[in-house]
């Protein structure tokens, strides 16, 4: 083969098969994305705060998946019972004990500390873990499946269908519980909230944790194909800010959609424009989509 | 007279630094229409929110069902039984009819909820077509009806009504005065806050005028309107 072949990418990239399977690559990507997205879209819909911590605390969910494996051999997907719990519970005593105390009931004041936490995370893991990026081997890190002729790696697999499982227990939670039922009360009443005797700040605190244990899931399931430094959760969390605002803020549907949206933008315009440029795609979609509906694709009317 | 069911006793509160109530006294007995009264910023949804314990009582008593709940959390007081239908009515616009009616229920009533649901229908049949409806998209009428509602599910002992006739036509607040009548002649003991004199006066058994965060008059109805100087002094008749 003659080198500059390799230097200008042939036609063959627009070869449907491969396209095909830079679509579903996105997908499995999206299903995450979204996941991430979700947990971001709850806690905006409810405290109506953007948590800018939620990145620094899917990096700490990554360090402790990667943690139990090393340390304690468990494998990521084992690791669910106790990262998704351990998440919920870190959750909930962050807002009772730091968010809801630091606050005095004023939003942008919660908005600066989850700000401040996220820094104080992100320079924590610099000190203790270091920042050297970090990665996990197990028996099927390498494996694929073969889906109509693409070859899609197993963990992007098991991503997929976990980040959808875990997708449909939260909205059978938020939809068909009392809790949710609790919880979309005080997302938008929360005067008539505290007369019928909910404890808003009880359901504050619970959507905070269960926004948390979202990330808790997407690390478990990110892990195997992923990897984890002190930095990792900047570039995801400013990809679930686009999807949060692109499918409308505190809109799950949109951030659904909108996870999947992106995932395909992002896999097929990195095989259409390269890695680096890949990324242009969502930010051009993100523009595009807030000039013709500046309320988000699903999102209500203000 | 029947036993007390509420006692307010120098109540004072505010909102940070600025004091709303000035000391307030009231007492509603158990199976009364009382009446409160009093211009727009007299103080009175102030009044209703502190004893929901929304807005905490910087001193004074309020003593409801033999039990004392100053200062009390929102849910303590909702448990006592002590349910505001709140002005501008306040239903969850996001859920459907028949989960705010459930939410009622949230804390009290539970175990009488599919029979509150059913009495609930019966005196707004309206709400029975729409309980799949979100609440927002309800029309004003309609959602004081489902306010009124869901504050039936948790099977008050006394039910605060905050300005129920706001907004409503005269039609519907014809029908919303005689529904407050029938509620309190099932037992209902009621504090019905109007700007609507007239007709708050007719059904009341007892009425209170509020100026500036204190009462300046309490009485029977008959008083008040027999009182030309008064009327025209506190309720602008
Ligand atoms: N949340 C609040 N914060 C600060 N001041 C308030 C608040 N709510 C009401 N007030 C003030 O308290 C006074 C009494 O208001 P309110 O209790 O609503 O009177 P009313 O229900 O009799 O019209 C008004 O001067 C009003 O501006
Ligand atoms: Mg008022």
């Amino acid at each position: 083969m003659k080198s500059d072949e390799k230097a200008y990418p042939p036609p063959a990239m627009l070869d449907p098969a491969i396209l095909f399977a830079s679509v579903l690559n996105g997908l499995t990507t999206g299903a995450v994305y979204a996941l991430i997205a979700l947990g971001l879209t709850l806690i905006y819909g409810v405290l109506h705060i953007i948590n800018f911590a939620h990145g620094a605390a899917l990096m700490m969910a990554l360090y402790g998946v990667y943690f139990l494996h090393e340390k304690l051999g468990l494998d990521p997907y084992v690791s669910l019972p106790i990262m998704v719990p351990a998440m919920f519970v870190a959750g909930y005593a962050l807002y009772r004990g730091v968010i809801a105390r630091a606050s005095h009931g004023k939003d942008e004041n919660i908005l600066l500390i989850t700000l401040g936490l996220s820094i104080m995370l992100e320079n924590a893991a610099l000190y203790f873990f270091k920042s050297d990026t970090l990665t996990i081997d197990t028996a099927y890190t390498l494996s694929t499946v073969n889906i109509f002729g693409a070859m899609i790696a197993v963990p992007k697999m098991v991503a997929f269908f976990g980040a959808l499982a875990t997708t449909a227990v939260l909205l059978l939670v938020i939809g068909k519980t009392s809790l949710g039922r609790a919880i979309r009360a005080c997302a938008k009443e929360r005067q008539g909230a505290r007369l019928v005797g909910i404890n808003v700040d009880h359901v504050f605190a619970m959507s905070f944790g269960i926004g948390l244990a979202c990330l808790g899931a997407a690390a478990c399931f990110l892990l195997p194909a992923y990897y984890v430094n002190p930095q990792v959760g900047n570039g995801f969390v400013l990809i679930a800010f686009t999807i949060v605002v692109l499918g409308g803020m505190g809109s799950f549907v949109g951030a659904l959609i909108g996870g999947f949206l992106i995932g395909v933008v992002e896999s097929v315009g990195g095989l259409l424009l390269g890695e680096s440029l890949g990324q242009i795609g969502i930010f051009v979609i993100f523009i595009i989509v807030l000039l013709f509906r500046p309320q988000g694709l699903f999102g209500a009317r203000a | 007279m029947a036993e007390t069911l509420l006692e307010v006793q120098g109540l004072t509160a505010g909102y940070g630094a600025v004091r709303i109530l000035h000391g307030l006294d009231l007492q509603i007995a158990a199976g009364e229409i009382v009446a409160l009264l009093g211009s727009n910023g007299a103080g009175k949804s102030t009044f209703n929110n502190t004893l929901s314990g929304i807005v905490r009582a910087s001193g004074g008593a309020v003593k409801f069902a033999g039990e004392t709940i100053t200062r009390a959390a929102p849910m303590a007081i909702v448990d006592a039984g002590l349910i505001q239908v709140p002005e501008g009515r306040r239903v969850f616009p996001n859920l459907s009819v028949l989960e705010n009616l459930e939410l009622g229920a949230y804390r009290r009533g539970k175990a009488g909820k599919t029979a509150n649901l059913e009495r609930v229908y019966s005196l707004f049949p309206r709400l029975l077509e729409r309980l799949t409806q979100k609440a927002g998209t309800l029309s004003g009428g309609e959602q004081q009806m489902l306010a009124i509602g869901r504050g039936l599910m948790a099977e008050p002992k006394l039910l605060i009504l905050d300005e129920p006739s706001l907004g409503l036509s005269p039609k519907l607040v014809e029908e919303l005065f005689a529904l407050i009548g029938t509620l309190n002649r099932e037992g209902l003991s009621i504090l019905l806050v109007e700007q609507n004199v007239g007709q708050s006066l007719e059904i009341a058994h007892r009425a209170y005028v509020m100026e500036q965060g204190a009462i300046c008059f309490s009485g029977l109805p008959g008083e008040l309107l027999a009182n030309p100087a008064l009327k025209r002094a506190y309720l602008g008749m």
